[in-house]
């Protein structure tokens, strides 16, 4: 089961909608809770990242057997020093950023914790990729969702 | 609910249709990157942030009360996504200290 949203860089009024969709989505297919939270959290601060450095986006979902797999594709600045980057508490976000309750270096960092797996690569002056993949623990409640909805 | 509005002179703005009502435990912070780390959902979070980030932050987390207070007043684009995200939405005149003491003295826990 695949799934696409756009992101617009610079646009924080639609920064959750593709995280409130795959959560919605989720749901729906009954996967553990826990592990919807763990995605969601991950997505959202990758989502909130294009928004605030990226002019835009876009992010692929995939829902297979044993894990979700998103990536991230944006076009920006890209991302100089990724190890760097991942420190806590390094940030390059401005001021508007900050004011709304980001931008403290905690993004990358809580993306890692939340993922399973997380991937980042980057080229300056392109664009970063992001690619998040949570494992399930729970087969069978999401295989028999996708057979009724496909 | 009421009880809690009622003792930091909170005023709800739109109430949750599905959650139930029992908060046992919060987590004050104006850091949404902060507030994303929690491993708990379903707790109150108090914040002096005013802004739609706060809701969107708290849709990601499971958090289904919110109280914005230092007596920062709410948009409306702010009301309307808590409506939509079935989020509890409260306004309260006091400091976040203020609201802190006063909810742990009435019972409600922390998170660590």
């Amino acid at each position: 089961m695949n799934v696409k949203f756009d992101i617009e860089g610079g646009n924080f009024s639609s920064a959750r909608l593709a995280s409130s969709g795959v959560k919605k989505m989720l749901k729906q297919l009954n996967i553990n809770i826990q592990t919807i939270k763990r995605l969601v959290v991950a997505m959202y601060e990758a989502e909130v990242n294009i928004v605030a450095h990226a002019y835009h986006g876009e992010v692929n979902v995939n829902i297979s057997q044993d894990q979700i797999k998103v990536v991230f594709q944006d076009h920006g600045p890209g991302i100089k020093d990724i190890e760097l980057a991942m420190q806590e508490g390094f940030s390059t976000a401005s001021e508007q950023v900050r004011e709304m309750g980001f931008g403290a270096g905690m993004g990358l960092p809580n993306m890692k914790s939340h993922a399973d797996t997380l991937n980042i690569t980057s080229e300056v002056g392109k664009g970063t990729r992001v690619e998040i993949v949570c494992y399930l623990k729970s087969k069978q409640s999401c295989l028999q969702h996708l057979f009724t909805m496909h | 609910m009421q009880y809690m509005c009622d003792i930091i002179a909170g005023k709800i703005l739109t109430a949750s249709e599905s959650e139930s009502q029992f908060i046992s435990k919060a987590f004050a912070s104006d850091l949404m990157s902060d507030v994303l780390m929690l491993d708990s959902g379903h707790i109150l979070l108090i914040t002096g942030l005013s802004n739609p980030q706060v809701i969107r932050t708290a849709e990601m987390s499971d958090i289904k009360t919110v109280v914005v207070g230092r007596n920062k007043k709410c948009s409306s684009e702010m009301i309307n996504l808590a409506k939509e995200c079935d989020i509890t939405l409260i306004e309260s005149p006091y400091s976040i200290f203020k609201i802190s003491g006063v909810l742990y003295e009435s019972g409600i826990n922390p998170i660590f």
